[in-house]
């Protein structure tokens, strides 16, 4: 129960700090939302009027406490763009965003536990230079990159994958929640699956590789230290298979450090979605903040930067968790 | 919250409906909606945004392609003999979206609405000029409380969209962003913000019902995904893409390309600050530019070279003022003051740099071509929002590239604006231009208001007061079948489209 109380505690000192940074920095970095609306023609008194309307006529010390006052009520302000409250247009684009990096975090996942340990299980040097070197490409260039990449090689060779949006904007989205791609398979519309995989699956390729080259390394690296292990020259004595002693055996002790690595490229990829999403037009919550610092909406991206914050924080828990069960010394030093 | 926790109550739900048929349009748009009134905030004075605006809503008066006005949902409108008061007359037949008829008491209610301070229009200082409105049947009249020659130029501009008085009364500010209700020839039937905006045809326009039953503008900022959509056949139609890339695809099969001169200059802001006050210094600056080579080599030729801040389409524009290059004129006017290529002036030029077609490059041209009669200038790359910081602080460095538009075509919103000193995104104050240009503000005489800015930009450019460098072209590609008309104020409208 302390313990509990201590990790909500350090979140909420977290997430304040972080609230005074990003506050402070934005009405201090040249360039604020009145500049960005003002017309040709528009005389100082404009400017003061738009000033006193969005709140801004105000001391920074003064204008975060009212913000921070309404923030306590789950109240993020209106954005300045869009003309809505902060808090709605987070929880209608955030979806779509989480969407997008489960699905690159199950691409890389699977690829990286699958060449690992067919890496390690096949024991060739030929397969393993290959996988080494497919890792080493994949890891060198940014998610960015790939998704130009994946824009080009479309044009060239599969003009029938989409290169824009979550879905054919030709096509009534029917749907109660915005987890489209977890909303159709609950409701078993597989077709519907389909065609939003289609639409999900080069963005998630393009934040997904660096990630899964990643994973490969370190996986591919840890199994073959634990293959060294006495435990696997027991294993084989009692004459088990030797991809039986990989998946059986060794990857257990392996994920330890799998675990620790993922969750920090986690909170990478996350980041990643704010090119991503713009590059591929995805209505989530990374190319919402890319408009939004374009347009200078500080109540929005104040609002974005606390909820990634947030994410953060959770995925390090979420890992720490992992880390304990997947580590038993750490669950009898609790 | 409902939508973050629906599927975990594991709702039932329908199943997709596809509408795609050949009566669709789809443009691949280059930069996102962010919101629906086009009233109010950042959006309303974006230019690059009233393309979807003007498919959804109509303005008081209406522009042709070539800028020329013509009747909006005004079928006349003017001033009394002793412009103390205007009127205007709002047309018969159009019906809102929802069916009920746009009236007059609409007409009046966004006007006075603009007017407001607490609204937050940015253009407020210009609509609050009209004050106490009568109607009379489909006539409205309204007092002048301050005279603004341009006022019915600004009813075809930024925030100048008619609003439905008792619908957006009714659902308010929030309920209007997720349910907007125009009288123009597209209805929002589904919009994603920062994926696409789904129209649908409006039967029952007033002008006619446009030719295409469904328009999609997917947003999509990056160039390459838009040369993708349109090169793959996903979209129809596309704009704004590099101009390595319109060439390209505008000689494949199946696509076709048209290129137009539109409102929007590329210029360099002069500063009267430090070595700018020198005038032999900014004179150096302005007849040193090559801009023929920069068109035709850095822009591929899609470029119209300037030398006022008038494009040619605009009411002000003459062909007699002219700077001249002449790179010995400069080495000379610099010798005067005291400058040589050995003991070059120096000063700071700031550029965005991809906001603009080669908008960095240009000023790289610039600045090499400046080093060769003696100026040295250090290039400080610098965001759009810091630009706009900067220029309304009057803190901008002596030079500063900049793009300005101006879909009206008066010089009060590119002279005046950008040259009066008083003006918040002017950058050179001085005396004697705010002299010459303060008159005009309230001159009544439409001939002699337009000869009057004809010689403030003469003198301007006589002492290069600013350096106007070319007038943007826009590159279109679409596919095979369509047939496009551009329009010169930038605008990408589904209703010039039209199927061969």
């Amino acid at each position: 129960m302390a313990r509990l109380l201590v990790t909500i505690g350090s979140i909420f000192l977290t997430l304040l700090g972080v609230s005074v940074v990003i506050f402070v920095i934005l009405r201090l970095v040249p360039g604020d939302p009145i500049s960005m609306m003002l017309p040709p023609g528009a005389t100082d008194e404009v400017r003061a009027n738009l000033e006193r309307l969005y709140g801004l006529d105000k001391s920074i010390p003064a204008q975060y406490v009212i913000w921070l006052r309404n923030v306590a009520w789950l109240d993020f302000g209106m954005s300045t763009q869009f003309r809505l409250p902060v808090m709605e247009i987070i929880l209608d684009r955030l979806p779509a965003t989480l969407e997008l990096v489960l699905l690159a975090s199950l691409i890389a996942l699977v690829l990286s536990f699958a060449f690992s340990i067919l890496a390690v299980w096949l024991q060739v040097d030929s397969a393993t230079l290959a996988i080494d070197g497919l890792a080493g490409l994949a890891q060198a260039i940014p998610d960015f990159l790939w998704a130009l990449i994946f824009i080009l090689a479309v044009t060239l060779f599969a003009p029938m994958m989409p290169v824009s949006g979550r879905f054919d904007p030709r096509t009534a989205q029917d749907f109660a929640t915005n987890f489209y791609l977890l909303e159709s398979l609950v409701t078993l519309r597989f077709e519907a699956f389909a065609e939003l995989i289609r639409y999900a699956v080069l963005p998630a390729l393009a934040l997904g590789l660096p990630l899964a080259a990643g994973i490969t390394r370190v996986l591919k690296g840890a199994l073959e230290e634990a293959m060294a292990q006495d435990y696997v020259m027991l294993a084989q004595t009692k004459g088990k298979s030797r991809l039986a002693i990989v998946l059986g055996e060794a990857l257990r002790n392996a994920m330890i450090p799998t675990i620790a690595l993922t969750s920090v490229q986690l909170t990478f990829l996350i980041g990643g979605t704010v090119l991503i999403e713009r590059q591929f037009s995805w209505p989530g919550i990374g190319s919402t903040a890319i408009s939004a610092v374009i347009n200078r909406d500080l109540p929005l991206i104040q609002g974005i930067v606390l909820v990634f914050a947030l994410i953060f924080i959770l995925i390090n828990l979420a890992s720490n968790e992992l880390y304990r069960a997947a580590d038993p010394r750490l669950r009898t030093s609790r | 919250m409902k939508k973050l926790l629906g599927p975990l109550a594991g709702a039932a739900l329908a199943a997709n409906v596809a509408f795609a048929d050949d009566s669709t349009l789809t443009i691949a748009y280059n930069v996102s909606l962010p919101s629906w009134d086009a009233t109010v905030g950042v959006s309303a004075v974006n230019p690059t945004i009233q393309s979807i605006y003007k498919s959804v809503y109509d303005q008081y008066i209406d522009q042709n392609p070539d800028l020329s006005f013509r009747p909006g949902l005004l079928t006349e409108w003017g001033w009394n003999e002793d412009r103390t008061k205007v009127f205007m007359e709002v047309r018969e037949g159009a019906f809102w979206h929802n069916g009920d008829p746009v009236t007059p008491a609409d007409v009046v209610w966004s006007l006075e609405r603009a007017g407001k301070e607490e609204t937050g229009n940015p253009i407020q200082f210009l609509w609050s000029t009209l004050g106490n409105f009568t109607v009379d049947g489909n006539r409205v009249e309204a007092d002048v409380l301050r005279f603004d020659p341009t006022i019915f130029k600004w009813m075809a501009f930024l925030t100048a969209y008619v609003l439905p008085k008792d619908y957006y009364t009714e659902v308010g500010a929030e309920g209007f962003e997720k349910s907007p209700i125009g009288s123009g020839p597209y209805m929002v039937d589904e919009y994603v913000a920062n994926s696409f905006v789904r129209l649908k045809r409006y039967d029952e326009y007033w002008g006619g019902a446009p030719e295409f039953e469904m328009v999609i503008f997917k947003f999509l900022p990056d160039a390459s995904a838009r040369v993708a959509e349109v090169e793959t056949g996903a979209s129809d139609i596309t704009l704004e893409i590099p101009y390595e890339e319109y060439d390209r695809l505008a000689a494949k099969d199946g696509l076709n390309g048209v290129t137009t001169p539109v409102s929007d200059i590329g210029m360099i802001f002069i500063n009267d600050v430090g070595v700018m006050e020198d005038a032999n210094v900014r004179k150096a600056a302005a007849h040193a530019i090559n801009k023929d080579l920069i068109v035709d080599r850095l822009l591929r030729g899609y470029g119209v070279p300037i030398d006022t801040l008038q494009a040619p389409e605009y009411a002000a524009f003459t062909a007699e003022t002219t700077v001249a290059y002449d790179p010995d004129k400069s080495k000379e006017l610099l010798a005067a003051s005291g400058y040589s290529t050995d003991n070059p002036v120096k000063f700071k030029i700031q550029t965005t740099r991809g906001f603009k077609p080669k908008d960095y490059e240009m000023i790289q041209a610039v600045t090499g071509m400046w080093k060769r009669v003696g100026i040295e200038a250090e290039i400080e790359v610098y965001e759009i929002a810091k630009h706009f910081d900067l220029r309304a602080r009057d803190a901008l460095a002596p030079a500063a590239f900049y793009n300005w538009g101006n879909s009206i075509g008066d010089p009060s919103t590119s002279t005046g604006f950008s040259m009066f000193g008083p003006s918040p995104h002017s950058t050179w104050d001085t005396d004697d231009v705010d002299a010459m240009i303060g008159p005009l503000w309230g001159e009544e005489d439409e001939d002699v208001r337009i000869a009057g800015y004809q010689r403030v930009d003469a003198y301007i450019a006589e002492n290069a007061m600013v350096i106007p460098l070319l007038q943007f072209v826009q590159p279109i590609i679409y596919r095979d079948g369509l047939s496009v008309t551009p329009h010169v104020a930038n605008f990408l409208l589904p209703q010039n489209v039209s199927s061969n």
